[in-house]
């Protein structure tokens, strides 16, 4: 046995514990407060849609194919709708752009989909709201005159979400204010909004109507000084700005404590209060939280099963180096549940299957390697020899083959970037990174272990036939 | 010792016979359904919606209700003792589906639903696009990685056909089985079942490498002896490694089979018959084919079949 061996199972044990330690299932996380810098990290494994029930949304800009989509309202239709998921109260979605006119939707667990989806198809309706000279904080849900006039609701709506309101009205049925309040303007009249400064250099909001809108708002203001006028979108007070004089052209700021970033979103909302873009669902797909919590016991058991039939197999076939292979792969299956928690992977079905996959590549170098030492073994060389050019003459075979899987898994892993196919990704990933982590535990462990047995057992090793499985 | 190449005939007569049961199911399928093995709704686009019933339920009337409101294009099929039902139809609005849940419930009690996936008739399209382009790239890579690693053997174009005849054959028995399991069992080819005929055909390439690679060396260490002999030990001298190989990876795949959850059950169906009959073809298929090739056997066949052809 030479240091470096020494070196490699002092590292192997290592590893080997830091992996233990992250893939152990009650894992408490990292909670470190080192010199005021404080780490938080929770070490979990991410489970998909398919396991842990939930649905996924594609949304997409409802208009003609040829008519380009301005990205500016683009990013503002996702801001809005991502408004509208973290309203749901889901834990962990995903709200991400996919290509210039796509918005894709992750919900975990949501457990009512109809009415997700009609929220986030909705148009966002913002409105100008008389609050009777009461200030409403901003985020108080409100009734107003406007939605019970529904005709004028739904004709912002060009696609028919009669269900929408529905759906709204039963998930969120609690109006801490039963008052319903006068809408004197709607986002209709607004003609421009945008982030000024006043003259103490404080962000503020300044804001242009149309002329039949400035009218309105012209008498409105003139009767109401000293009172509240509040800004909602979708029924939420974004803010309530106090009126401080007759505004009659139309024109005016909306002041308040807010930061220039604040300011900005707030721009974006006023311009976009009604989607910008017209969304319509492409595709959606939904999993029972009953069928994914299935799949996750059964995926488990599968898994174990095949574990340990493979173990097994591994250790009646080629004894010894067998064993010391069965060992590495158990190292092998740590590795793996490491890097998942920690990348993160998220798991799916299919990903658990790439990665049970893996681990029949992972076995596969070992059986080269071991076949290749029997070999030599038979044509009458000494054990010393065997384990070196069976690890050696086996290395070409196992790169090769790796690296097949490697392209195939990354033509999945693109192909898997086409929505409809989202779940092949999963298996692409795991199965790539599998293939990857078993180069290290199929070769470099496993032969610094049967190595490392020659050093104890030496060459009389080979005389024990039974012992090699010859 | 044992001659594996020797009854070549038979094996070629048993792939033939594969071969030609698939193709018929699969044009047998292309009348009776308009297409060689049912798609998914993640190529045609359309609506999916599994529910499960507290009881048995009647899959007459089920289609009977589906039919009431407006589905009547829909396939309803039922699993798991009659309990679960799934509902299949052209991209189906939100409306719709919870009106049939509404209407199923005063059948037959309230269902739980399982999934409900709707995708539109343009993803579907991309997705097609996609996975033709999947396709495409597979093919080239593996015909790139054939011809590297024969880029120095004497005769290196046979075996190279020999492979990508191998691969061929595993493709068309693969699409075969899909054609027959949709005619019999419902199966349809999703995007999942893609990923495993790509998988599968990428090691069984790997397989007949392998195979090819040993007979390759041992060629130069023992001139002299006949070329069927030396396939023939080298046949024997990875059939370990392949068994072992193969016989690892089907204990995984028969314990998810078994164990593992009913939603990816046909796509490791899929790959474990890939897996067999890649090994089986890589013995039985391509080694025996690139014997008849070397022995000049080949072409004694073809002109044998020519001349038949002339005289009849």
């Amino acid at each position: 046995m030479q240091p470096r061996d020494y070196r490699l199972l002092a590292l192997i044990a290592l590893i080997t514990a830091l992996a233990a330690w992250v893939a152990w299932p009650a894992n408490p996380g990292i909670h470190l407060n080192l010199f005021g810098r404080k780490i938080e990290r929770e070490i979990r494994i991410l489970q998909g849609l398919d396991l842990q029930g939930g649905m996924q949304v594609l949304l997409e800009a409802d208009l003609p194919a040829d008519q380009p989509v301005d990205a500016e309202a683009m990013q503002a239709a996702k801001g809005i709708v991502e408004n509208r998921v973290n309203g749901l109260g889901v834990t962990e979605p995903v709200v991400q752009s996919v290509g210039s006119r796509r918005i894709l939707v992750e919900l975990p667990g949501i457990q009512d989909p109809e009415a997700a989806v009609a929220t986030l198809r909705q148009t966002g309706l913002m409105e100008w709201v008389d609050t009777n000279g009461v200030y409403l904080a901003p985020g108080t849900v409100i009734k107003t005159d406007f939605a019970t006039s529904a005709a004028s609701g739904a004709a912002i709506t060009p696609t028919a979400t009669l269900t929408a309101t529905d759906g709204i009205t039963t998930t969120a049925p609690v109006t801490p204010t039963e008052k319903v309040y006068h809408t004197v303007l709607t986002g209709r009249s607004l003609r421009r909004a945008t982030v000024e400064f006043d003259s103490n250099g404080l962000p503020v909001i300044g804001f242009e109507l149309d002329s039949e809108g400035a009218k309105i708002f012209a008498e409105f203001t003139a009767n109401n000084i000293g009172r509240y006028l509040a800004i909602a979108l979708d029924k939420v007070i974004i803010s309530c700005p106090r009126i401080s004089s007759a505004i009659p052209e139309g024109r005016g700021q909306i002041t308040g404590q807010f930061t220039v970033a604040e300011a900005k979103a707030m721009v974006l909302q006023l311009r976009y209060g009604s989607l910008p873009i017209p969304l319509k669902v492409v595709d959606t797909r939904a999993v029972g939280p009953t069928l994914g919590q299935d799949s996750v016991n059964k995926s488990v058991r599968a898994g174990t099963i095949g574990l340990v039939i493979v173990l097994l197999f591994m250790f009646i076939y080629y004894r010894l180096p067998g064993f010391l292979a069965d060992l590495a792969l158990i190292i092998y299956a740590l590795l793996n549940l490491t890097l998942f928690k920690l990348i993160p992977v998220t798991l799916t079905l299919p990903g658990i299957a790439g990665f049970l996959l893996s681990v029949g590549m992972a076995v596969d170098a070992n059986i080269l390697i071991f076949e290749r030492m029997r070999e030599e073994l038979r044509q009458g060389r000494t054990l010393q020899r065997a384990i070196d050019s069976g690890f050696r003459r086996a290395w070409t075979s196992i790169l090769d083959s790796n690296v097949s899987t490697w392209i195939i898994c990354a033509i999945l892993w693109v192909f898997g970037n086409s929505f409809g196919a989202s779940m092949v990704k999963g298996f692409a990933v795991t199965l790539a990174l599998g293939v990857a982590v078993s180069m290290f535990t199929a070769v470099t462990v496993t032969r610094t272990f049967v190595r490392t047995a020659f050093a104890i057992g030496g060459e009389k090793l080979g005389k024990i036939r039974w012992l090699l499985g010859i | 010792m044992f001659h594996l190449v020797q009854k070549r005939g038979w094996y070629f007569a048993i792939s033939a016979v594969l071969l030609l049961i698939g193709a018929v199911a699969m044009i047998y399928s292309a009348i009776a359904l308009g297409e060689p093995f049912r798609l998914s709704i993640d190529f045609t686009g359309g609506s999916l919606l599994e529910l499960r019933f507290e009881q048995p339920v009647d899959l007459g009337r089920v289609r009977a209700i589906v039919a009431d409101v407006g589905l009547a294009e829909a396939t309803v099929q039922t699993l798991s003792g009659d309990q679960n039902v799934i509902v299949r139809s052209k991209p189906m609005e939100v409306a719709t589906k919870e009106e049939l849940k509404k209407l199923l419930g005063e059948a037959f009690g309230q269902p739980t639903e399982l999934r409900f996936e709707s995708v539109g008739p343009t993803v579907g399209q991309e997705t097609t696009r996609a996975a033709g382009l999947a396709i495409l790239a597979s093919s080239i890579m593996i015909l790139a990685f054939i011809a590297l690693a024969f880029r120095s053997v004497p005769n290196a174009f046979r075996y190279g056909v020999c492979a990508i005849a191998k691969m061929l054959h595993d493709v068309f028995l693969l699409l075969g089985l899909l054609s027959i399991m949709g005619l019999l069992a419902g199966w349809e080819v999703d995007s999942l079942s893609l990923t495993a005929v790509l998988t599968v055909v990428g090691f069984s390439v790997q397989d007949v490498i392998v195979v090819f690679d040993r007979i390759r060396e041992n060629i130069n260490r023992r001139r002299g002896e006949p070329f069927e002999t030396i396939v023939n030990r080298s046949l024997l001298e990875t059939l370990h490694r392949s068994l072992a190989t193969q016989l690892n990876a089907i204990f995984v795949m028969i314990s998810i089979i078994f164990f593992g959850g009913v939603t990816i059950r046909q796509f490791m169906l899929i790959m474990l018959i890939g897996m067999v009959t890649g090994t089986y073809s890589s013995l039985f298929f391509a080694v025996p084919l690139l014997v008849v090739w070397e022995r000049g056997e080949l072409g004694r066949f073809f002109r044998r079949l020519v001349g038949k052809g002339a005289t009849a």
